[in-house]
This record gives structure tokens, sequence and C-alpha cells, in this order.
């Protein structure tokens, strides 16, 4: 059993609170949790992590958030070697930054410098881009990640 | 409370050493360490010993009694982990154990067998510092982290690829006389920004190479250096540590480290001196803009001044400050679970003026060290000086 765990990564692992989360995500449900001073944080949580409050309330994510930094990760760790290059970013939604893989863009263009091949029907990602959030899934096994999809404003 | 000084340094080389144990690495730096310091293996009291990933790089766990083996020490025994600083957190308890009278003479260092790891499971080892539900299943790599950083910065900031290009041609220049470092090689500016990228903004010589070495020191009290006639000039005065939000998405501010703001003020306060009085300092440059972060909290240059140390000459050798005169984790490398010791050994040498560099600070009387694991949500900062 300790073998397989380490050999899939803690794929097969549940993780109560946040697979309840993430499920939520993947139909639109998502939620931050919200302490009466206004700190947002993610599950599972029992207190508030900035001022220790337990009185914590789910309280649904905005439908949009903003791309607040982004990169183009070229060496992957292996559960995403098929996936590679790939765009993760960090978005603010509300209350919490929400970190995630950005579909629908592409890697090639947007970094560093244009290069050669890139796929001139999906735009650059940058700083400021508005997103929406879900659940998509990694190429390399299929395991679910957030995902940020740019929308029009 | 007494007076800590660094008896003895000791440092394996850093480098590619695949077919090396964790064992014979550690054996190596302590065996250094006790000749540089004079003092017998049975004086020892406490070893506090830093690694990261070795249940995943050598299947081994609870090594801190395999360490004190290998080192001929018999004495209690602990093996620390905060990531890239678990040997800077190994040294802070090693240098409050000593300062509070509980024992004096205490050894402490840190070991980390990466090579014979593959680039993916290096990479996966690595990663596991961030938080595994919400950063690394996101596609966060190590190198992914400090690019979310550096591009923060950027945005806040201003900057580019450019001004950390010259941090990595500053650190490899530094490194070409250190017999520890992995790469005494020099590289260009122009070289560093033809490099393919890693996790962009960031490049290959924007990130410290895959490292096997091993780091381990000896403290003692002050009376215990006087009784026993010990060489041993450098005192650690200052010892600070920090804790942030383990996500990077979770901080309050992602172009900043504010754990080590906290370590920095706690160990200045600790000594009694400010960033002005620093001569010297090796700090935690896994990626060029980890330095750039970092002397931002050591307080050697304002928010959004630090991109530019290197490029103007601040830092460089011949600068007001030089910063990592050792070649820094970028070329001197990065055996994880080590990191923080091999920087306790490198500035007391330059304290000493028995490093290789050290001709480039011959009057420094004050240096300081910055060891930061993961994205810095853990932070230690030490500072030492020439106390006679
Ligand atoms: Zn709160």
């Amino acid at each position: 059993m300790t073998d397989e765990i380490a050999t899939d990564g803690g794929a097969s692992t549940v993780n109560a609170g946040y697979d309840e989360w993430i499920d939520a995500l993947a139909e639109g449900a998502g939620y931050a949790l919200v302490c009466p001073d206004g700190h947002g944080s993610l599950p599972p949580r029992r207190v508030c992590p900035e001022c220790g409050s337990s009185s914590l309330s789910e309280e649904a994510l905005p439908d949009r958030g903003e791309i607040e930094t982004f990169t183009v990760v070229h060496v992957p760790s292996p559960r995403f070697a098929d996936d590679a290059p790939y765009v993760t970013a960090v978005a603010r939604f509300g209350p919490v930054r929400l970190t995630g893989i950005v579909r629908g863009v592409d890697p090639e263009s947007g970094g560093d410098e244009e290069r050669a091949g890139s796929d001139a029907d999906d735009e650059a990602v940058e700083v400021g881009t508005t997103v929406e959030v879900g659940v998509g899934e990694r190429e390399t096994d299929g395991g679910r990640i957030v995902a940020f999809r740019p929308v029009e404003t | 409370m007494t007076g800590v000084r660094v008896a003895g340094v000791g440092l394996t080389r850093f480098g590619s050493h695949p077919e090396r144990t964790g064992r014979d690495l550690f054996a190596e730096a302590s065996e250094r360490a006790f000749t540089d310091a004079g003092v017998d293996r049975d004086a020892v009291e406490e070893l506090n010993y830093g690694n990261f990933m070795g249940a995943l790089a050598e299947h081994q766990g609870h090594q801190a009694p395999l360490m004190a083996e290998a080192a001929g020490v018999r004495c209690p025994a602990t093996r620390y982990e905060s990531a890239c600083a678990s040997a800077g957190v190994a040294v802070r308890e090693a240098v409050r154990t000593v300062a509070a009278g509980d024992a004096d003479v205490v050894l402490a260092g840190g070991m980390e067998r990466m090579t014979n790891l593959d680039t993916e499971g290096a990479t996966e080892g690595l990663a596991i510092a961030a938080d595994d539900l919400f950063e690394v299943r996101a596609g966060v790599t190590f190198p992914g982290a400090y690019a979310l950083m550096a591009n923060a910065y950027f945005e806040a900031h201003g900057g580019g690829r450019e001004e950390l290009a010259h941090v990595a041609s500053k650190n490899h220049e530094n490194a070409l006389p250190n017999e520890y470092a992995q790469f005494r090689k020099a590289v260009s500016v122009e070289e560093a920004l033809a490099a393919p990228p890693v996790a962009e903004p960031l490049h290959l010589y924007d990130a410290c190479p895959i490292t096997d070495g091993a780091s381990a020191l000896v403290f003692v009290s002050e009376e215990y250096a006087a009784d026993n006639d010990l060489d041993a000039p450098v005192a650690v005065t200052g010892t600070g540590q920090g804790t942030d939000r383990m996500a990077l998405a979770d901080r309050a501010d992602l172009a900043s480290t504010p754990a080590a703001d906290d370590a920095a003020a706690a160990a200045y306060d600790d000594a009694g001196i400010g960033p002005a009085d620093v001569d010297l300092a090796e700090v935690h440059d896994c990626f060029t803009i980890a330095e750039v972060l970092a002397i931002e909290s050591l307080g050697f240059a304002e928010p959004g001044d630090g991109i530019a140390a290197a490029r103007d000459g601040l830092t460089t050798a011949d600068g007001d400050l030089p910063v990592n005169l050792s070649g820094g984790l970028k070329a001197k490398g990065h055996p994880v679970g080590a990191t923080g010791g091999s920087q306790i050994a490198e500035v007391t040498r330059l304290l000493r003026g028995d490093h290789p560099n050290s001709d480039h600070v011959a009057d420094a009387d004050v240096g300081v060290a910055h060891n930061a694991g993961g994205t810095v949500a853990s932070a230690v900062v030490h500072v030492l000086e020439v106390a006679e």
C-alpha cells in the first residue's frame, strides 16, 4: 500500500474536504471559506488561517477572476509530462486566490518571446486577463486540475 | 546566555556524485569540520542534522542516528526538515542550544543526495516543498513557483530577464576560485539570456543545479573555546526565523518574502546591528529572482530596487556589499538539506580570511546568511561577526 501511494504520487488518496471542494468546482459551484472578518481560505479548515476564527461559512466564488501572475512551465513533474508546455497562473476570485492551469491559451505565445508554430487561434495570457474557473484533466494521466479559461470582458 | 563560536567548518565538494551514499557525504563533511575545529568527536553533546528528500532519494527515513554513526559521535541526534532551509533550522537550534548553556559543543549541518534521481524524479522531489493539494496538483514546479514570483515582481516594480542574467553571471564569476563549487565556469549575461526556458520568465541559468553534497559545523560556547585554547574567531551573534502561508497564492504579496523580513528583523535585533553594518552576505539564490527578493528582505535594497543590484555593481565581488561570494546556490550548487550549513561555512571562511574570495572583503567584520524553504514559507537568517 505504501509503495502504491508512492508511485502514483498520492493520486488515489482520499482527501476529505478538498475532494468535495473540487467536486463542487466541477459542478460550477466553487466556494471559499470566509470568516467574519472577510478572510478567505480553502478547505479543509477548522479555523481561519489569518485570524483563528472558528466561525467559517461557505461563500460562492465570483463567476470571474483576474490573473495576477503566471508562468509557462517547460520542465514538468512526471504527472504533467505530456502537458508541457503549459501555463500555470494565480488568479484572484473574491476573497481567495486560486492556482490553476490556464486552458484555451497558447503557451507558445505571451511568454518571453513569440515562437514559431504558435497557434494563432488561441490568445496569449497576460497579467490582468479575466478568467472563469472550472475543473479540467491532466493530459498525462487524466487527473483532475483546477482550470482557468479566459472570458470576454 | 553565552557567546556562540564557530569552531570548525566542513564541506564536501558540491556536484554530481550519484554513486555516493548520503552517509558517506556527511562523514566527509563532518571529518573536515572536526579537523578544522581541533575538537574531539567525543566532546559533541548533540547532533542537529538537516535533510529534505532522503525518503525519496535514498528510501531512507530516520537519518539522524545514521549520520551520528557516520560522523563518529554518540549523542542525541535529530533530523530537521524545512525543505531547502533544513540545515538553516538545524543550525539555528544548535546556536540556541549553546547560547542557552544547554551544551558546550554541538555538531550541525546537513546532507542531500539528488543526482541519483533523474530530472523528473528530482523535479517531483523538489515540488513537494509546495502545497500538494492546491499548488502541485495545479502544475506548480519548484522553478514554476519562483517564476510566478518573478512575473509578479516585474509587474509590481519593472525589471526583467536582463537584470536577472546579471545575478547569474555575477554568481558564476564568484564560484570560479571556490574549490567546493559545482560549476566553476563563467557565464556571460548574453549566454544566460540565450539559454532555454525552464518556467518562463526563468531560463536555465536562472536556476540552481541539482546537487549532491553535505555540510558540517562545530559550534562551541565562548567558554569552551577559551578553556580549550581553540582558534575560533567568528561568533554567531544573531539568529532569526520566519514562517509564512505555505501556498504562494495565500500570501499577502506575491512579489516579496515576508517570512525573510521577519527572520532578518529578529536576527538583526538579536545581534544588535542593522543592515548598514553588514559587510557581506550569502543568500538563498535557488533562482536568480530569489536573490533579488532576499536582499530586499535583508534591507540591502528598497522594495523594487533589488532587481538592479547585481547589474549596477552593489552586490558584485568588489561592490559595497558583495552577495554570494561563494557562487551561491546558483553556481556553487544546492544540495537542499545541506545548503543552510554551507552558507554558514562560507561566511565563516570569508570572515576568517581563508576563503579564496576573502581578498575582496579583507576588512569585513559582519556577515549574514539567509536560507529559505519552499517559496520562502520558511526563512532563517544568521548574523556572524569577527569576535577577536
Ligand atoms: Zn479570519
